[in-house]
């Protein structure tokens, strides 16, 4: 692949380029999902090419092409450079890059079992498996599961002299029952909703995900809430679970601490942010135990944001975000660094492929868990009145990340420490500082998991991207529960 | 870009391959380029090319897909293999149905009607360069300048082609352009926002899209608090097409089948006021996008809902025959293929994708609607809209860019930002005027051609802090 990046660097400095990297990608994706004892869909996909991204004039162009001959490759990054002086017509400064020592290196993603290699048959035997696990529960009358697996491979080079050879490779798994009657549709998930669990390994997370196992209370649950009571609309101490919990720090941590959302780059689509700069180590973001760190390392797990670098080069860091509840570190690029006087990248810069520009992403986003052993059910024992929430239903925030409503697939009322009763369609809203503040205890590290969010989207035009998010079981206090319903 | 002839050729080097029984391949691609910007400076500029090819097998009732973007010979025979082996170790779908040929996809069997398609490919729009975009941009930039803000947004133009072929004979193509515009003003405690998309760049003006779009930022400087409650809003055309947009995955046999759509056991029923009344129709003169289908079939003028009376779904050819023979067939209005299918093996079955809102009678613009307002909320967009309920359709989501107190008829100013707990049934329960319907894009759901919408008891439950 040397020889097309060679290509693509050399036409980039004739032209005029005062930097260009280029990278040339190999996309590989199977996915295979099953519906109400059939196979649903099955497809595998590859796609190749290589994008050029330059500055010429003090400005950014970026070209991508699928061809991947001399013509076109020298084509592509002539293209490149045309489009950086057109972006020069309109600039207010040139663009300047932090630093960064280049890199020669080669890095895969740590797996025991190559997903690719199993077989289709046992894939889809797993899933039917699955399906009529949860088909045999009367009252259920829609199934869904699903395997995804993905492998990228990318040579990333630049006129800086970095060359660096990255594998990705991720797995995904998880499935839900329907249950429809009268006039309400309830629906239970598992490991998590909208997709399940996915984290950047081999087939051996389908083997620790217990997906059979757990698939008939999934089902008997689904078909439960519709003999549960609404969940009451109140003010509640709430208790949230892991995976719902790994959203919250997606929606009101991870995309506030976006910098390019911060300097009004993503205004237009994504929104803006309230961690506007004067915040960074001034704002107390939640209490003295909330700690949040944006960790890409392979050390962190093997998280959806974890790699080895960034789509810039730069090597995976650990920053952190929220330290004993003050408000410390944004995700950053080399464009970015320097307005918050940082003079290297916090190493955050994915492409969602090869067609695509690399922009500031959530790595690895995650709430560390409480130093003392406390279980899930000893957090209970200890709440007096409050909700047990658990998998997310729906998601809203609005586009400064202050005021959010989360809707979960069921709901347990606590009384006394105790689990009295099963409800349905809990949801919670609140102002995201407010929340954080009101945490008052995290499960620890027995407890914790780290969630893999699939589809994080963001950009124009749109990239879809993974992020991982580590969180234990946290109780919130004096939250307000049920005013999705209020007034309906 | 690639041609149909070229398509063909690719086509016939994959049938000579394949030894399943029949063989379909889609073709899609074409080059796309888009501007942006951001503190009145162009941040990102991209551009690309690509195309693919995706080849579905099918032997007796097991099929399934693998696709590439590399066209050589052996990249060809690997995605028939990968196909091939997904397929073959399935269990026979009873339901699957052969491929169709040219007679039934276009409905010269008589089965269904002739629509009739405009061009959507423009030679200008094709033609937009960096430097074009580069200059639109500086005159938005311009307003932006002129009334001290801060701008924000894109500006983006392609040509793509899509295409199927299948070994009974099927061929369909199609080319189309697509340009457009979306602009935020940002002020210090307010913002206002544009956005239009067209097949043809000459039924763009960014100029007075970014006017439209900082005259909003300025009128809603300083906004206030209002306490959360029931409000007659007036929500602009982007407005009503992101949160009615949620609806419209229901509107399939499938989802009926799967008992996951709202409209179970409510087709032919009156659950909207007597002045909606919603199409299907790809041939619209404002509607973009191709004429055919997944597996090639035309795409036909549905009526879904007629004065409140939702009157049918669309149909997959596959759903129509397992509608037919299902419990639900009496309930639910005419079933046939109707071209909305998406491309096989898939889970969701189809979807109208071409909605066009009938105008009322009486049409009334929105500062018409403003005026004949004794106390109301304006609404220039909705956002991160999610499904709280799906049986209700009960939405979440919040106002942004540009949120006015209305009150005797006036615009009072901006307020904060609320957000919404909302049935869509209740909302399209309680339109009290609507405007011509328009072309329109938002951001949560696909472009439409909608209403302005009057609505009364619209339920914002919470304010957020700006």
């Amino acid at each position: 692949m040397k020889h097309i990046a060679n290509w693509a660097l050399n036409t980039a400095s004739t032209r005029g380029a005062s930097y260009a990297d280029v990278r040339v990608m190999a996309q590989r994706s199977r996915a295979m999902s099953t519906k109400n004892g059939k196979v649903g869909s099955a497809s595998d996909a590859e796609s190749v090419g290589m994008n050029v991204r330059v500055i010429a004039d003090g400005a950014w162009g970026f070209a991508a092409s699928a061809e991947l001959g001399r013509g076109a490759v020298e084509a592509t990054a002539a293209e490149a450079v045309a489009i950086a002086r057109a972006s020069a017509r309109v600039k207010r400064e040139n663009v300047r890059l932090a630093a960064e020592k280049p890199v020669v290196a080669e890095w895969t993603t740590p797996n025991r079992i190559d997903p690719f290699t199993v077989s289709i048959e046992q894939n889809i035997e797993l899933l039917l498996k699955i399906d009529a696990e949860l088909r045999a529960v009367t009252g259920v009358t829609l199934a869904e599961a699903n395997l995804n697996f993905n492998r990228d491979e990318q040579w990333f080079t630049s006129s800086e002299g970095a060359e660096i050879h990255q594998t990705k490779l991720s797995t995904g798994a998880g499935y839900a029952a329907y249950a429809f009657a009268g006039n309400e549709i309830q629906k239970r998930s598992y490991p998590n909703s909208f997709g399940g669990q996915w984290q950047n390994k081999g087939y051996e997370l389908i083997e620790e995900l217990k997906l059979v196992e757990n698939a008939r209370r999934i089902a008997e649950e689904a078909v439960a809430l519709h003999h549960a009571d609404q969940c009451p609309e109140g003010t509640f101490d709430i208790i949230l679970d892991s995976s719902q919990l790994g959203l919250q720090i997606h929606e009101s941590v991870g995309h506030p601490i976006e910098l390019d959302r911060v300097l009004g780059m993503e205004a237009n689509f994504a929104g803006t942010s309230f961690l506007t700069l004067d915040k960074l180590r001034t704002l107390r973001y939640g209490s003295d135990l909330v700690n949040v760190v944006a960790d890409a390392r392979q050390e962190h797990g093997p998280g959806l944001g974890t790699f080895g670098f960034d789509d810039e080069g730069v090597p995976a860091q650990c920053t952190p975000i929220i330290s004993n509840g003050l408000f410390t570190g944004y995700l950053s690029s080399r464009e970015t660094a320097h307005t918050i006087g940082e003079n290297r990248s916090g190493a955050t810069m994915r492409a969602e492929g090869w067609n695509r520009l690399p922009m500031i992403r959530m790595t690895n986003i995650s709430l560390l868990p409480g130093e003392k052993s406390l279980s899930l059910e000893q957090l209970i024992a200890s709440t007096d009145r409050g909700v047990l929430m658990q998998t997310n239903r729906s998601w809203s925030i609005d586009d400064k990340r202050y005021n959010f409503q989360f809707g979960c697939e069921i709901g347990w009322e606590i009384k006394n420490g105790k689990r009295v009763r099963m409800v349905k369609n809990p949801s919670y809203s609140g102002i995201t500082t407010e929340f954080w503040n009101s945490l008052d205890a995290v499960c620890s590290h027995d407890e914790w998991t780290l969630w893999g969010t699939p589809n994080c989207g963001k950009g124009q035009p749109q990239q879809v991207m993974g992020t991982g998010h580590g969180a234990a079981p946290a109780r919130f206090r004096g939250i307000k529960v049920g005013s999705a319903f209020k007034g309906s | 870009m690639l041609t149909k002839e070229q398509a063909g050729d690719i086509f016939d080097r994959i049938r000579k391959i394949s030894s399943a029984d029949e063989v379909e391949v889609l073709f899609a691609g074409g080059r796309f380029a888009l501007t942006r910007f951001a503190n009145n400076t162009i941040h990102q500029n991209v551009a690309e090319e690509n195309h693919s090819v995706s080849v579905r097998r099918a032997f007796g009732g097991q099929t399934a897909r693998a696709s590439t973007n590399k066209f050589d010979d052996e990249s060809l025979r690997q995605v028939v293999r990968a196909a091939e082996n997904l397929a073959k170790v399935q269990h026979p779908d009873p339901d699957l149905l052969p491929m169709p040929d040219s007679r039934e996809a276009g409905g010269s069997d008589g089965s269904r009607a002739k629509v009739a398609v405009p061009s959507r490919h423009f030679a200008q729009t094709a033609a937009i360069t960096p430097e074009i975009r580069a200059e639109g941009v500086k005159q938005i930039v311009g307003v932006a300048d002129r009334h001290k803000l801060t701008t924000a947004g894109v500006f983006s133009s392609g040509e793509s082609f899509e295409g199927i072929f299948n070994s009974r004979g099927l061929s369909n193509w199609h080319t189309q352009t697509s340009a457009e515009v979306s602009i935020t003003m940002l002020a210090a405690d307010s913002s206002g926002w544009q956005k239009a998309s067209s097949p043809d760049v000459a039924n763009l003006d960014p100029l007075r899209l970014a006017e439209i779009a900082a005259k909003k930022a300025v009128d809603s400087a300083h906004p206030r608090e209002l306490s959360a409650g029931k409000y007659t809003v007036i929500l602009e055309p982007a407005a009503v097409l992101d949160i009615v947009g949620f609806m419209f995955w229901d509107y399939s046999g499938m989802a009926i089948l799967d008992q996951r759509s709202f409209l179970t056991g409510r087709i032919g029923q009156k659950l909207f006021g007597d002045n909606i009344t919603i199409w299907d129709d790809v041939a619209h003169p404002l509607q973009a996008g191709s004429p055919f289908d997944g597996e090639g079939m035309l795409r036909q003028r549905v009526g879904l809902v007629e004065n409140g009376v939702v009157k049918r779904v669309v149909y997959a050819r596959a759903t129509a025959v397992r509608m037919k023979r299902s419990e639900y067939r009496d309930n639910v209005g005419p079933i046939a293929a109707t071209g909305h299918g998406f491309p096989l093996p898939n889970e969701m079955g189809e979807m109208p994708l071409n909605i066009v809102f009938a105008p009322t009678g009486d049409p009334k613009n929105v500062e018409q609607m403003i005026a004949s307002t004794e106390r109301g909320v304006l609404v220039t967009r909705l956002w991160y809209i999610r499904e709280v309920e799906p049986f209700e359709k009960m939405l979440t989501g919040m106002t942004r860019d540009g949120t006015f107190y209305v009150e005797n008829g006036r615009v009072q100013g901006g307020v904060r930002n609320f957000r919404f707990n909302e049935s869509l049934i209740h909302m399209l329960s309680n339109v009290e005027a609507m405007s011509v319907p328009l072309r329109s894009c938002g951001e949560e759901s696909f472009d439409m051609v909608v209403p302005a919408m009057k609505v009364r008891e619209f339920n914002f439950t919470e304010v957020t802090k700006f």
